[in-house]
């Protein structure tokens, strides 16, 4: 698997797939990336659980937090790590201890950590590294075109309706990995200097 | 499926793109309005705070403005881009991203005239100060770095020689100097030259030239490559610090790959004001449609008038990279082998005089102070576009008193030629 780089269809998906979300790192401070993105998340309908020992007893958005992943009560199918790189391999080591297993690991924009991956990987799990699952469904969606950012697909057809934001569609064309050749090649070369 | 790549004139008709929600208009409608309603105080307090993709007002961004932004992203390779009134309004925005007072950028010479105003003077009443470099001595940009210096700016094709400059030697540079490499590609458009393949972080255009390119509208734009850490060394604080006014946001942080196109946005434009009309966004986007087809008419069409230019009697010298024998024709050939541009300056044997007198006998070249047109264009620099530099900067910049400089359109060359011949012609 090359995490240097995703194929939109694996993202798409991974994004169409899973309904349950678990964000280890996710903070009730409502200026974090964490925050926006289980918000954005929750208002797409996913069913998004906060973990964060530093906040049982606290809700956000309506759903309370849990201290680790072994305290949900119900099924995941994804784990999303808002940890730095160095404190992602106990968080895939706890995902692996559940069961059912997750289906998907996704690290966080600016997290990447190829031996947890290796790990997940012989699980059977799908892994995802140093990207956003916000800026991944905005884009894969066209919403993020609003921005003025490269979504990097196509599409002839009508778009959605937008409603509480815009909804992922199957329908556009993806360019060739949905990823920016010279944006790539540096994120690469930062994680390997080589 | 597998994920494959269009080419570019398919990305210039698509990109961005797509038929309307509501209507199923297909071609990019224009929204011609100030502000958007928010489904909800929620809503509203989530666009604030950055929180939602979304509109909240024609200063920050619109509709029509998003679809043109995202092609010429797709267009040059960046993540994202930022559109402006104008190409002089983009090079402020970058600027005020990058330094702050008592901070330095070094800039190559040879700029079109008005950056070089724009630079030397009014970036001067900021505190921005600028050191000038040689793109010819490329010894004279690493000599040129100090430790407050934030940025390096080139022009791909510099106007008005419309000259190549070698863009990987000098990414090279910036890259050991820790500072993102900034390259002007209006002359060259990305059907030309594509800098970010070539090392660039940030590209600008005035998109008034040839990408718009059909001399009605004006515009600029701000492309992210998405290449540079700005959280290094804590020296671009606007990206990499708590911003307070939106509630200690890290923009890095937040957005990534495309972070400095978003504080461009977010905090450039919200707070300096340039914004693109809809209406201007929407005369561009269909004139990119053609950017293709209509460039590669550009720089037939000026090869040829070069070629002609060269062989005519009263002609002293054509200074044309498109030429071979050029001084920059080595460099043409590896960073613009499907053509050189349109734009290139002679100089004729009876001097200043000679030239004016040509400008004022021409009858379909156009006297005016643009390039990028269909029209083709004749101009002046020294007395005009460069008349505010000493004659030692006009001809370090390109712009010698005896030159007279072209904008060739894409009208058919054999009148081109007709016009010029009469125009050259003694005593007719």
């Amino acid at each position: 698997m090359n995490h240097d780089s995703y194929d939109d269809d694996y993202i798409r998906g991974i994004l169409n797939g899973v309904k349950s979300i678990a964000m280890v790192g996710a903070s009730p401070v409502n200026v974090r990336p964490s925050y926006f993105a289980f918000k954005y998340l929750a208002q797409r309908g996913y069913d998004m659980i906060p973990v964060n020992p530093g906040h049982v007893g606290k809700s956000l958005l309506g759903k309370p937090f849990v201290a680790s992943l072994r305290d949900i009560d119900r099924p995941v199918d994804m784990v999303d790590i808002f940890r730095n790189s160095s404190n992602i391999m106990p968080a895939v080591d706890e995902a692996l201890k559940m069961t059912p297993l997750p289906k998907v690991i996704w690290m966080q924009l600016g997290a990447r950590d190829d031996a947890a991956a290796e790990k997940a990987e012989a699980a059977g799990m799908k892994v995802v590294m140093n990207r956003c699952p916000k800026i991944e469904y905005g884009r894969l969606s066209s919403e993020i075109s609003w921005m003025g950012v490269n979504s990097r697909t196509l599409s002839s057809k009508r778009a959605p309706m937008p409603t509480q934001g815009m909804r992922l569609s199957l329908g556009r064309t993806s360019l060739s990995g949905g990823a920016t050749a010279a944006a790539d090649r540096a994120a690469k070369n930062r994680t390997d200097p080589s | 499926m597998t994920d494959r790549d269009p080419g570019f004139s398919t990305l210039a008709v698509h990109a961005g793109a797509q038929p309307d929600p509501t209507t199923g208009a297909r071609a990019t409608p224009i929204y011609q309005t100030t502000s958007y309603v928010f489904n909800d105080a929620d809503h509203a307090a989530s666009l604030f705070g950055l929180q939602s993709f979304g509109n909240i007002y024609t200063r920050i961004g619109n509709p029509t403005q998003a679809v043109l932004e995202e092609r010429v992203a797709a267009l040059e390779g960046g993540t994202a881009a930022l559109a402006t009134a104008s190409g002089h309004a983009a090079q402020v925005v970058v600027f005020q991203m990058l330094l702050k007072p008592g901070d330095e950028f070094i800039a190559a010479r040879k700029l079109y005239g008005g950056s070089i105003n724009q630079f030397t003077h009014a970036f001067k009443s900021f505190g921005w100060n600028v050191a000038w470099a040689d793109p010819d001595d490329l010894d004279s940009f690493e000599r040129a770095v100090t430790p407050r210096t934030k940025a390096i700016f080139i022009e791909s094709i510099a106007n008005p020689g419309g000259t190549i400059t070698d863009i990987e030697a000098i990414a090279a540079v910036a890259r050991k100097a820790g500072v993102p490499l900034i390259v002007d590609n209006t002359l060259a458009t990305p059907y030309l030259i594509r800098p970010i393949d070539h090392g660039a972080d940030i590209v600008v255009h005035s998109l008034t030239k040839f990408l718009g390119g059909h001399g009605n509208s004006l515009g600029g734009i701000i492309v992210d490559a998405g290449t540079f850490d700005w959280s290094k060394d804590n020296k671009y604080p606007m990206l990499s610090q708590p911003r307070p006014e939106y509630h200690g946001i890290k923009i890095q942080e937040t957005f990534g790959n495309f972070a400095f196109a978003i504080a461009c946005r977010v905090l450039g434009l919200r707070d300096l004001g340039p914004a693109i009309s809809p209406f201007n966004s929407f005369l561009i986007l269909t004139g990119i449609e053609t950017l293709p087809l209509r460039m590669q008419k550009h720089c037939e069409n000026a090869k040829a008038i070069a070629e002609w230019l060269v062989a005519h009697p009263a002609v002293a010298a054509v200074n044309y990279a498109g030429l071979s024998g050029d001084k920059y024709n080595n460099l043409a050939r590896k960073y613009a082998p499907r053509g050189a541009g349109a734009v290139f300056t002679f100089s004729l044997k009876g001097g200043y005089d000679a030239g004016v007198e040509l400008v004022s006998r021409l009858k379909l070249f156009s006297h005016l102070a643009n390039i990028g047109d269909t029209r083709s264009l004749v101009i002046h620099p020294a007395s005009t576009t460069h008349s505010q530099l000493d004659d030692a900067a006009k001809i370090k910049s390109g712009a010698a008193p005896d030159l007279v400089r072209l904008s060739i359109g894409i009208e058919d060359k054999e009148d081109l030629i007709a016009d010029l011949d009469q125009a050259l012609r003694p005593g007719s």
